[in-house]
């Protein structure tokens, strides 16, 4: 099974840039590798996952998130931003340094690369939610960094989040994800976790925020697939306040991922059960208890099943996790090597950066890859909660009479 | 007397060749439209278009041909108008009719296409993968609250289940028909398809007779304005209970079953007297605004054992206001009526002239609750008219949980929509109470041909979502993208949100 890459003439990581040897014709190519030990990567190793994958995407977008990258600045929210102009600029920063306190900012370093042109302009900057307008919104900072990347993306023209977490940052744009890569001297960066992303856009023009990976906070997203429930899912998603604004599949499974781990504390693995759920009959074959609860998650989420096909890979500080659809129409490997956890949708980009890995096998439909980095607090929780959503519970008498006026009008 | 204005609506033509003279035409028509002197003598005057001795005839020599009578060309007096005066001249009365609006209004379901993958996402093939449809009604949780479950995995916390909720195999139910407007072999047919089919029927006002009750896990027991054959002991045995506000085919006005219909099995059923017009108010006397109607609500909670409480209300002008406000009074889901759907007796007036269409009030009031943040709190079972499969898909896909069918199940039993329900003489046996024209349903055989409806509709439903690249009705619900519309304006569009094919 494994490809031996010195078969191919001419092949080496050095000229990944020139035509791939590999000719499979697919949609998208995503990566995601996680050393669970935390020991850190270089950027390099994503670079070259994807790069053996280049005919998955068609130029038109490629893109990489790291975590562990900002070790300077561990507890700041690192903002991504791309300006189309210096007015969007302005605009964009006017809201942030109204809302954060600004500890640092520059331009992204890159460099000039073939196949690279009509980059916006590309800042990072450094931040802290200011406390008074925290007190005053009477938002956790989580909800008032959401707030902040909606309101950039919806109202400011030009200007666009690209990522918004804490030592993290998402490098993306339109090219192919080496070229992408490079251009942003990924090799300068250490992560512990990476995802990359390898774009074959077919329903959104390639522009440069539609890239891969999406973000949100810190979680990153890079999706293989077509979602053909969007409709459904984004109705969903406006329910709790979310505005699907890039018309991208890829963005509603963040969100879906946000509003599940996030807001509704589900664990990771009852997450995953929501976008890529079993079938009635399958459920009907478990034993009682869990039936009743894939029954309930079932009715409760079914507007967020993720149906139609797709391979995501889902980046935290702290891990990743990998999921394809409920019946594995898009192509998803999993490899593990020491302590590192690999997926791709080839066998040859997890053989290119682990060549001989201890296990390699390909995830079940609906099953879950989870790879968590030791000692690290994972961002959901799997305990007990209280949801938030249940406070608007309907038959409060206050709503009653408030209704009431309504209907008598 | 008089001779009336009012010609013949149709003409019955015998070919006297071919007839045998066997007399079975004046046997089988409940209308009386036959005299039999050596052989059938028709009286068009009496007949309904009912098709019964067509069907019937050993010779099929019988056919029934419009009476095109010629009236001086008046776009605006149609003859319909000219002969809906000369009647009511005659009488001094209301004109009643009986199913659902028959008037040339913009068919919205006629204007809206589906969507198919093609390459980017791929199809799926019923025929080879699962294909699901199972649907829950019923008020569900806004998140699922779960706790571990000791052995590393995860377990329902708290009240977050669907216990509550009605399990349906597919999104189809048996819409509300009395017993009392139809006869009992229709309600046992019905009653045996949906346990077979693993959905729901709907008692209508009429109680639960006895011989329900080993399918009463598949019935939805109907309270309305007259409290009709409703006991402390029936609500238990219901699945479900349903509060009547609204009827599509008669907004705003109750109902009324002639005294002629009641027997003594529907006087024992109905809890009314025998021979008496049982009416039930336009009303109900102790609802008269939203709080009354959420003290029923939580009334029949507590009388039946908290069984899932329904609210029935005829899609009306104000319809998502209206929809929000009995969510949020407790009820578990929101039956609407759109302005097609079917009746056994309403004045044609309110029948053909109030109420708005099922799909623009499937989608006013989803929006309504999900801009409102309710829409887990309620399900949707929408009617009046699904005539076809496609129908529930896009019904479906505009935001109802599941659709509810009255008119077809009727027409899967051999009614012909002759609107004639309310004189109590239907040929074929379903909304009558003689005794010889009810045994012409066999319930056996009712129940087969409902079940084939609505496993070909589900199977139907199967293709689209396979067609429309998803496995689970889920996806297809409330999923607006997946519809186009063809020839509606910008305005309705905007209502429906819906974009125009092209966009």
């Amino acid at each position: 099974m494994a490809y031996d890459l010195s078969r191919y003439d001419g092949f080496s990581p050095d000229n990944y840039r020139e035509e791939s040897p590999f000719k499979i014709h697919g949609g998208c190519g995503l990566m995601g590798i996680c050393d669970e030990s935390g020991a850190l990567m270089s950027g390099e190793e994503p670079i070259r996952a994807m790069a053996v994958q280049r005919d998955r995407g068609n130029g038109l977008g490629g893109g990489f998130a790291g975590y562990g990258i900002y070790p300077e600045f561990p507890d700041h929210y690192c903002f991504h931003m791309m300006y189309h102009d210096l007015r969007a600029r302005d605009e964009a920063e006017e809201i942030l340094r109204t809302r954060f306190t600004v500890d640092h900012a520059e331009p992204m370093p890159t460099r000039p690369v073939r196949g690279i042109h009509d980059a916006p302009i590309l800042w990072r900057y450094f931040m802290t939610p200011r406390a008074e307008v925290l007190e005053e919104l009477d938002h956790s900072a989580e909800d008032f960094v959401v707030s902040t990347v909606m309101e950039i993306n919806a109202r400011v023209d030009g200007a666009f989040v690209a990522s918004s977490g804490k030592n993290m940052g998402a490098f993306k744009g339109v090219g192919y994800p080496e070229e992408i890569g490079h251009y942003f001297r990924l090799e300068d960066y250490a992560g512990h976790t990476w995802v990359g992303h390898n774009r074959f856009p077919t329903n959104t023009p390639g522009w440069w925020g539609g890239a891969h990976p999406f973000t949100l906070l810190d979680w990153s997203i890079v999706h293989n697939g077509e979602i053909s429930s969007y409709g459904i899912n984004a109705r969903y998603l406006e329910q709790f306040g979310y505005a699907c604004s890039l018309g991208t599949d890829t963005e509603v499974a963040a969100y879906l991922f946000d509003l599940l781990l996030r807001r509704h504390r589900l664990p990771v693995e009852l997450a995953c059960t929501v976008l890529a759920p079993p079938l009635w009959s399958e459920i009907e074959r478990m034993p009682a208890e869990r039936a009743e609860l894939m029954r309930s998650l079932r009715a409760v989420y079914g507007p967020a099943m993720l149906n139609g096909p797709f391979a995501i890979v889902l980046g935290f500080n702290g891990g990743m996790v990998a999921l394809n659809d409920r019946i594995k129409l898009r192509p998803l490997v999993a490899a593990r090597s020491g302590s590192r956890l690999m997926v791709a949708s080839e066998e040859s980009a997890i053989r290119t950066v682990m060549p001989d890995p201890d296990t390699l096998w390909t995830p079940r439909a609906g099953e879950p890859v989870i790879a968590r980095v030791k000692g690290m607090e994972l961002p959901f929780h799997s305990t007990l909660h209280a949801t938030p959503a249940e406070v608007s519970c309907a038959v409060t008498a206050a709503d009653a009479c408030h209704e009431l006026e309504e209907v008598a009008v | 007397m008089q001779q009336t204005f009012v010609q013949p609506e149709f003409r019955v033509k015998i070919d006297y060749d071919k007839c045998h003279k066997c007399g079975r035409c004046v046997q089988q028509c409940g209308w009386g439209v036959y005299d039999f002197t050596e052989r059938p003598i028709p009286h068009d005057e009496k007949c309904r278009a009912c098709h019964r001795c067509v069907t019937y005839c050993p010779a099929h020599c019988i056919t029934i041909e419009k009476n095109t009578l010629a009236f001086r060309d008046n776009d605006n007096w149609s003859a319909d108008a000219r002969k809906a005066v000369w009647t009511q001249a005659d009488s001094g009365g209301v004109l009643l009719t009986s199913m659902g609006n028959p008037k040339p209004y913009e068919r919205i379901f006629d204007k809206l296409v589906l969507d198919a993958c093609q390459v980017t996402n791929p199809s799926i093939d019923p025929l080879r993968e699962p294909m699901e449809l199972r649907t829950y009604l019923g008020r569900k949780a806004d998140s699922v609250a779960v706790e571990p479950d000791g052995t590393g995995g995860f377990r329902l916390a708290g009240d977050s289940g669907v216990a509550r909720n009605i399990e349906l195999a597919v999104p189809i139910v048996f819409a509300p028909m009395s017993y009392g407007s139809v006869s009992l072999n229709v309600h046992r047919s019905i009653a045996m398809a949906a346990e077979r089919l693993g959905v729901t029927m709907n008692t209508g006002e009429g109680g639960m007779h006895e011989d329900l009750y080993p399918y009463q896990d598949h019935i939805i027991l109907q309270v309305a304005s007259g409290r009709f054959g409703l006991s402390p002991e029936v609500l238990k045995r219901a699945a479900a209970l349903e509060i009547k506000i609204g009827q599509g085919a008669k907004p705003g006005i109750g109902g009324h079953l002639p005294g002629e219909k009641i027997d003594r099995d529907v006087s024992a059923t109905r809890m009314v007297p025998q021979g008496s017009d049982a009416i039930s108010p336009a009303p109900h006397h102790d609802i008269y605004s939203i709080e009354d109607l959420r003290q029923l609500i939580y009334a029949l909670k507590e009388a039946s054992g908290y069984r899932p409480v329904g609210v029935k209300i005829a899609a009306v002008h104000n319809v998502a206001a209206i929809a929000s406000g009995i969510v949020r009074a407790g009820a578990d889901y929101i039956y609407l009526d759109g302005f097609r759907g079917g009746t056994g007796a309403t004045p044609q007036v309110v029948r053909d002239h109030i109420g708005i269409p099922v799909e623009i009030a499937i989608a006013v009031v989803d929006q309504r609750l999900r801009d409102e943040g309710i829409r887990n709190h309620a399900s949707i079972i929408a009617a009046g008219s699904i005539r076809s499969s496609a129908d529930a898909a896009k019904a479906i896909a505009l935001g109802a949980d599941a659709v509810a069918i009255g008119t077809a199940t009727l027409l899967a039993l051999g009614c012909h929509l002759c609107q004639s329900c309310h004189t109590g003489n239907c040929s074929w046996g379903i909304t009558t109470q003689r005794p010889e024209l009810t045994r012409r349903i066999d319930p056996e055989w009712g129940a087969e041909r409902l079940t084939n409806l609505v496993n070909a509709w589900s199977h139907e439903l199967q293709e689209i979502l396979g067609a429309l690249g998803v496995n689970a009705v889920e996806s297809l619900r409330g999923s607006r993208e997946r519809l186009r519309a063809i020839g509606l304006d910008e305005q309705t569009c905007r209502i429906l949100g819906v974009k125009p094919a092209g966009l």
